[in-house]
């Protein structure tokens, strides 16, 4: 057994300094005024006035935010504004929002410290140490990426402090225009006062004189009793242009004499381009080249659907590569020996668990499963791009800015330097738009129209087919039970492919070693619940299929695992589920207290009718704690209706309620569409699905009631995009048990016959 | 030639016959608002109005509506906001925003139709897919438009 966990065989998987080649030293996030950035970063016209690299202000007032992480439903177009317009004192409707360049100032250094294999309770000698040089090396590095639901997290203190700044700079401005001291004026509502004289001048007014200031080493951060936007449910900036149609989306973007190229991938993973046949298509209406692509080829034509039709007639052959013949049966297999082997990595061990379970005693025993999940990002993905002699220019609707530039110097052969990222609206991201497939193709596409723009769009069938999938994943849990069914011991295995190694292996030049995968394991190690014996261990597999973030990543499986499991601990102790879990969070009152506010919310005493049941599920991730109930009903036929999903959420401070209301709701459907449906399957080395009909997402018919309700807390910020999507697979098969007596081990759920009697 | 009347105007075009809408709209008017979703008439995204009827214009070949009114999101609420709109802002329906065009077209057709649907109308009238699951908040906004217009509270 490999044990990462030992300080002299210690390899983090920092994989944003790996990529940058750095070495991983440096000075940490810049804070104070160097956070401030350059303000000859922002782009002004008409008067605007640069106050940093994160604002800038224009004669009438406008306060423009420059914000560095990609909106894609989740809400930082208007959470992150809010943070420099409270300290900024600014009038929230004169607030608007551009996408900031790509800069180190922007970087997003908590992703990184996020991804290191600690507790977040852990703040040990090695944890420390590796976090401090972690931060020096994100800081360094200043990854503008969106992700791991950081961006509120990131922007906390940057933003206050830029729009703390900015305000001393303009209070100083008006001050000293009026010949006032400074402590004597105000700034609220997009107005500097000074109240004794009774004069006031707007932002917009004192921005050029504000600007011509140093700023500030240490300005004022309001406390939290004096917030007026931070923790109000603030309509989102965004929504104008979302529903008048003029918002603008990576497929969205045109430009003049742009054409569209439309790609044919190998079907089989690991395949490639043996030979096409492009005069077949060039003499239809309006095609224009036929360019090869790595893994395929892409038809440009002066409009998408003329590329889409010349894709699909393009006569293409393929080399499959070697993996011709895996199907899901293979991978099945792979995942079983995986269970079965030797080869496994301890992520978390404490007391001897292997010994307990060896003892006499009550065991229970299970086997859990869960397929690959296709993202299925509404919009299909797509990337525009514009190569000239000396520059490029990328739009794309993108999680990675600093990816898309990197990789479109490298395919350009251009200095980074020489290419500008625009980032769009992205129409849902969830873990797909981190990759740079699209970005390599439109690069590769644009090169050879030097001069001209070029759209690559992919079909929906591309794109359920080209996934980077979440991964299939297996595990084995046997526990020992005590005389009162208290687990004294639990072994977890776990196996499957790792994402993080997948993710920087298309990222590097070179092949990774094996190194320890967070991700593998979150939600799985660092439990909630009192078990003196524990072993969690992860054993990796290859396979040929690319796999990659899907939102929640690893949390996805591991809370469906460990919930269901701790549901069958407490039906083999003949215990109610909900207190079951009550009595075994001794030390966790954050979870205990929790669980009691979703029992009281979810009325979780009220008997139902006869073929319905509760499920509940509780389970941490991304430094917040969320519960679910789901109320389901079972028809004789075998047919599950979801009528309910209360859901209580503790993420500490809040921004914004209503987008974290938004955003719980969304990762509640988005969990329950895959628990229901979710199942990529593979044949002769393919994508067995291929569209909507056949990759089904839950509907407005079969959506459930949900309720979100939002904890007070005094707990540090936590994460808000993902934390939904965990709890909900368990909550939902821990209710259809209850309704039914039979227990869902394997998703989705559609696969499992529920014919009563 | 085709002729066509989008949002009331009249265009020429010299396309294929078979080109659907939605390209057309899209790639030759550059009206964007409208979206590509699945190609295959089943997520909803490229839902656009032909004469007040709510038609799914990826599947629609362009020859077919010569003549007939085509209303896309672009002219939804004319010069201000529908109250569908205003309600879809007021509930704070979109996350992404990317499906929203297409729900709005299908829920506006539907309400000048049945100013009063049963949620089993509304179920069927929008099939339309969401991948950020707004679904609740959709519901809630036509519930607010359905009180104002007088329905059932």
């Amino acid at each position: 057994m490999r044990d990462p966990a030992s300080p002299g065989r210690r390899r983090f998987l920092i994989f944003g300094a790996v990529l940058g080649g750095g070495l991983l030293v440096g000075c940490g996030r810049s804070r104070g005024p160097a956070s401030l950035g350059d303000p000859g970063l922002l782009a002004v016209e008409r008067g605007e006035v640069g106050l940093s690299a994160w604002l800038k202000i224009s004669p009438d007032g406008t306060v423009t935010v420059a914000v560095p992480r990609a909106e894609m439903g989740q809400g930082v177009y208007t959470s992150l504004p809010a943070l420099i317009a409270e300290e900024l004192g600014a009038d929230w409707s004169t607030v608007r929002v551009e996408p900031a360049p790509v800069a180190k100032v922007y970087g997003n250094v908590t992703l990184l410290l996020d991804s290191l294999p600690f507790a977040d309770d852990d703040h040990g000698f090695i944890a420390a140490n590796v976090r401090r040089i972690a931060l020096g090396a994100g800081g360094m590095l200043g990854l503008s990426v969106t992700g791991g639901s950081t961006s509120v997290r990131d922007a906390w203190e940057p933003m206050r402090f830029a729009g703390a700044a900015a305000r001393e700079m303009l209070i100083l401005a008006a001050a000293s225009r009026w010949n006032v001291p400074a402590a004597e004026c105000t700034a609220r509502q997009g107005t500097i006062r000074h109240e004794s004289s009774g004069r006031s001048q707007g932002l917009g007014e004192l921005a050029a004189a504000a600007a011509k200031l140093p700023p500030p080493g240490s300005p004022r951060l309001k406390p939290r009793n004096e917030y007026t936007l931070i923790g109000k449910p603030l309509p989102r900036l965004d929504l104008p242009d979302k529903v008048n149609g003029r918002a603008v989306f990576g497929l969205d973007v045109r430009l003049a004499n742009m054409a569209w190229a439309a790609v044919k991938l190998s079907p089989v993973f690991g395949g490639s381009v043996k030979s096409f046949d492009a005069a077949a298509v060039k003499s239809r209406r309006g095609v224009l080249e036929v360019v090869e692509v790595p893994g395929g080829v892409a038809v440009v034509a002066d409009n998408g659907w003329r590329a889409l039709q010349a894709a699909e007639a393009l006569p293409v052959l393929f080399e499959d590569g070697p993996h011709p013949r895996m199907d899901s049966e293979h991978i099945a297999a792979e995942l079983k020996h995986a269970l079965d082997g030797k080869d496994a990595s301890a992520y978390e061990g404490k007391g001897d668990a292997p010994t307990v379970l060896a003892s006499p005693g009550q065991r229970v025993e299970a086997e859990y499963a869960v397929p690959y999940l296709a993202h299925a990002c509404m919009e299909p993905m797509n990337c525009t791009a514009l190569v000239t002699d000396d520059r490029c220019e990328v739009w794309a609707p993108h999680q990675a800015a600093s990816l898309v530039r990197m990789v479109a110097a490298k395919v350009a052969e251009l200095d980074q330097e020489q290419v500008r990222v625009h980032i769009t609206l992205l129409g849902g991201g969830f873990g797909r738009r981190a990759e740079i497939d699209t970005v390599v193709q439109a690069v590769t596409v644009a090169r050879r129209l030097k001069g001209r723009p070029v759209q690559v769009i992919w079909s929906r069938t591309e794109d359920i087919r080209h996934d980077f999938y979440r991964p299939a994943v297996a595990c084995r849990f046997s526990a020992a039970l005590d005389g009162d069914g208290r687990p004294q011991a639990w072994h977890h295995r776990i196996a499957g492919q790792s994402v993080s190694q997948n993710f920087a292996g298309r990222l590097l030049p070179f092949v990774l070693e094996s190194m320890p995968d967070k991700t593998n394991v979150e939600g799985a190690i660092h439990l909630p619940y009192d078990i003196p014996h524990l072993l969690v261990e992860h054993a990796r597999i290859e396979l040929p299929v690319p796999v990659g973030f899907w939102r929640s990543v690893g949390h996805s499986y591991n809370a469906f695992f460990v919930e269901s499991f701790v549901d069958e601990l407490a039906h083999a102790a003949g215990k109610d589920p909900y207190q079951y879990r009550r009595s075994l969070y001794g030390r966790s009152p954050r979870h205990a207290r929790l669980a009691e506010e979703l029992a009281r919310r979810a009325g979780w005493e009220t008997p139902l009718p006869r073929g319905q049941g509760r499920g509940m599920a509780v389970h941490y991730s991304f430094h917040s704690l969320v519960g679910q109930v789901a109320e389901v009903e079972v028809s004789e036929k075998g047919r599950v209706a979801v009528r309910r999903v209360v859901c209580v959420v503790d993420c500490g401070l809040v921004v914004n309620p209503d987008i974290v209301r938004a955003q719980l709701e969304s990762a509640i459907v988005f969990g329950l569409t895959a628990a229901l449906h979710g199942e990529i399957t593979l044949k002769k080395g393919s994508v067995v699905q291929s569209n909507f009909p056949d990759y089904p997402m839950v509907t407005l018919a079969d959506c459930p009631a949900i309720e979100v309700h939002i904890l007070e807390s005094d707990a540090a910020m936590g994460g808000v995009g993902e934390i939904g999507t965990p709890p909900i697979a368990p909550a939902l098969c821990n209710a259809i048990f209850a309704a039914t007596g039979r227990r869902i081990r394997t998703l989705p759920v559609k696969n499992h016959n529920l014919l009563q009697g | 030639m085709i002729s066509l009347q989008i949002n009331g105007k009249t265009h020429e075009l010299d396309v294929e016959p078979e080109m659907p809408l939605l390209w057309v709209l899209r790639d030759v008017l550059g009206l964007t608002g409208t979206k590509y979703g699945c190609g295959i008439a089943f997520c909803g995204a490229c839902t656009v109005q032909v004469d007040g009827d709510a038609v799914r214009s990826c599947v629609m070949p362009v020859a077919a509506v010569a003549g007939k009114a085509v209303t896309t999101i672009e002219a939804l609420g004319g010069d201000s906001l529908h109250p569908l709109q205003q309600a879809w802002i007021d509930a704070q329906v979109p996350q992404c925003g990317y499906c929203q065009p297409g729900f709005l077209l299908a829920a506006t057709a539907l309400l000048a139709r049945t100013p009063n649907p049963t949620d089993q109308e509304i179920n069927d009238a929008l099939g339309n897919i969401c991948r950020c699951g707004t679904y609740p908040r959709i519901r809630e906004a036509l519930r607010l438009v359905i009180a104002k217009s007088g329905g059932p509270q």
